[in-house]
């Protein structure tokens, strides 16, 4: 296989406790630390493990967003991938112009696998790589948990909520990861030297003349409902008692 | 009128719960009509138990080999056929959902509005972000199909006592053989399942071990309870991964969740935040599962388990 797309999601960091703004506008980014989206890493080790056994011969990762989405891009280029393209958009487009960005890039690369996290942790939506192997006609093998290349095919093992499913893919295809694909490797102070001077190229997400998908639109957000404050026992009999007072046993 | 489609979940022979949870968030929005499709090979057996749903105003099947077992790819292109003319189309955010309906809502040419909370409007919905500690209000065009899942954990089962009429539709489409099914390992078990379980009992890191989980087996099975798990037990292989709760595990809902040796990280509780009540066992008393338990005790779950196990059983 030549190349392979991953998507890297700029997102906050998954330690952050978020706050959501006083007004319900949204919530509060300023300040907060950003990251890689977790899936993400995991999509991109699992490619840059396919070209280290000679599977595959180029590993692109892509984002789509603002600039500073080029800090995510550099951790990628430092962890291993050979090249950066950022799709620049003010505002994060929505899902389905996200799938369609990524097949116009599919068709100018040629790309034969796309490797995706199978959810953002921000907006939580896991979508994108279905919607693009849908209209790129494709198959998907989402929530992968093992993935086995075999020539023009994959073996892909999925993590469903009765047990562990296996699918036979045809290349080219959509992966979406899970958490125990494989554990991403640390970027060490060299490679991101060496990162520096991998090529980063800009593309406005304009000139890819993409058509937007119908937007959902946003128009309020608030803190969750909380839980009351429990009670706490004592020790065992105190617990039985507790449960059996409220019927549950 | 809104025009509902809600896609059944079902594995050849029984209608997943998931599915009576969508149609019940489908009848929450005004004036619905609701349809429930079943795609499968053989489907009489999971129409009829989708025609016993109160609201369902009628089944839809479409029997097909190649629909069995259910892979998204194939199911999609008969989807959007069978959706013309609707104004909505739900699933579930069940692993089988959340894999088929963006694939759906992609052919549709619309964005899809995931794990639906609360019904707002026909066209105006609540949804969990960033693992449930933001929820987000989310209108959708009203000039074009709605397509979502519906967060199960949100809401109660439809009840049964109807009879809808069941139909069968032939869809004319093409459906790929690109992707090709080869098995589904699943753990054997007699304990109820996450989903549909009224108590469940999850162990974390702090069982340290697949033998000690027994602790955990015991106890769920002196309550008839399900099994849950932290990420961090699933990762050092403790417990098979359909075990995990969570944010990128499952969303549950029992009347009785009890949490042992798991020390209540964000990622993990967003996916208790509708059980009834909720017990936390845990050495640490600072441990954040307090935060959210309705009733905690501190110590060690190697002295406690047992002895709850005994009085309890
Ligand atoms: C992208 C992402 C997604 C994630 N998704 C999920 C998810 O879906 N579900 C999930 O669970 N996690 C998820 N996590 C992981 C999550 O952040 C936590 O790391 C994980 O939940 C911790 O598991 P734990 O509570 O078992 O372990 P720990 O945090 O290590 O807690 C162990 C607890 O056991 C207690 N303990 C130790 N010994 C004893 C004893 N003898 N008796 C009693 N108590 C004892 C300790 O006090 C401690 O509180 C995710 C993380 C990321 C980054």
């Amino acid at each position: 296989m030549d190349k392979i797309l991953v998507g890297l999601k700029r997102a906050v960091d998954y330690n952050v406790r978020i706050q959501v703004k006083s007004d319900g506008s949204g919530v509060e980014t300023d300040g907060v630390k950003m990251s890689i989206n977790p899936f993400d890493e995991i999509a991109l080790e699992e490619a840059l493990r396919i070209r280290e056994r000679g599977e595959a011969s180029e590993v692109i990762v892509v984002s789509i967003g603002s600039s500073e989405s080029q800090q995510q891009l550099r951790t990628g280029l430092a962890m291993g991938a050979d090249r950066a393209i950022l799709v620049e958009s003010g505002d994060v487009p929505d899902t389905l112009s996200i799938a369609r960005v990524f097949k116009e890039l599919v068709d100018r690369e040629s790309a034969e696998l796309v490797i995706l996290g199978k959810q953002a942790i921000d907006d939580d939506n896991s979508q994108a790589g279905q919607m693009l192997a849908a209209i790129w006609e494709r198959p998907q093998a989402t929530f992968a948990s093992e993935v086995v290349l075999d020539g023009d095919k994959a073996r892909v093992t999925r993590e469903v909520d009765s047990g562990l499913e296996t699918l036979e893919i045809d290349l080219p295809a959509v992966i979406t990861v899970d958490l125990r694909l494989n554990e991403p490797r640390y970027v060490k102070l060299p490679d991101i030297m060496k990162a520096k001077k991998k090529p980063l190229e800009t593309i406005a997400i304009g000139d890819l003349g993409i058509e937007a998908g119908p937007r959902l639109e946003e128009t309020a957000f608030e803190p969750p409902a909380g839980r009351q404050k429990g009670i706490m026992v004592d020790d065992v009999a105190g617990l039985v008692a507790a449960i059996k007072d409220k019927g549950l046993v | 009128m809104a025009k509902i489609l809600v896609i059944a979940e079902h594995d050849g022979a029984t209608l997943n719960p998931s599915t009576a949870k969508c149609v019940a968030c489908a009848a929450q929005i005004e004036d619905a009509d609701i349809s429930v499709a079943v795609l499968g090979s053989d489907t009489g057996a999971v129409a009829a138990q989708a025609a016993d749903l109160s609201s369902v105003a009628r089944v839809v099947t479409i029997d097909n080999e190649r629909n069995d077992p259910a892979i998204a790819a194939v199911l999609a292109p008969q989807i959007v056929a069978l959706a013309n003319g609707y104004s909505h189309v739900f699933g579930p955010s069940t692993a089988f959902g959340k894999d088929l309906m963006p694939r759906v809502a992609a052919l549709m040419g619309v964005n899809q509005i995931s794990d639906i909370m609360s019904v707002e409007g026909s066209h105006a919905f609540k949804r969990p972000i960033y693992a449930g500690n933001a929820i987000v209000t989310v209108n959708a065009p009203a000039d074009h199909p709605v397509v979502a899942t519906v967060r199960t954990a949100s809401y109660q089962a439809a009840e049964g006592g109807n009879s809808a009429a069941v139909e069968s539709a032939d869809v004319d489409v093409e459906m790929p053989s690109h992707t090709r099914f080869v098995e589904l390992q699943t753990g054997s078990s007699d304990r109820p399942d996450l989903q549909s379980a009224a108590r469940v009992v999850s162990g974390g890191r702090a069982l340290a071990s697949e033998e000690n989980f027994e602790l955990i087996y015991k106890l769920a099975d002196a309550i008839g309870a399900g099994v849950g798990s932290s990420r961090a037990a699933v990762d050092a292989g403790y417990v098979p991964p359909e075990t995990q709760v969570g944010q990128t595990g499952q969303i549950i809902a029992p009347d009785l969740y009890i949490a042992i040796g798991i020390s209540g990280a964000i990622q993990h509780v967003t996916g208790i935040k509708d059980a009834g009540t909720i017990v936390a066992i845990n050495k640490d008393e600072e441990a954040p599962i307090f935060e959210i338990a309705d009733i905690g005790l501190v110590g060690d779950l190697f002295a406690i388990v047992p002895e709850l196990t005994e009085a309890l059983g």
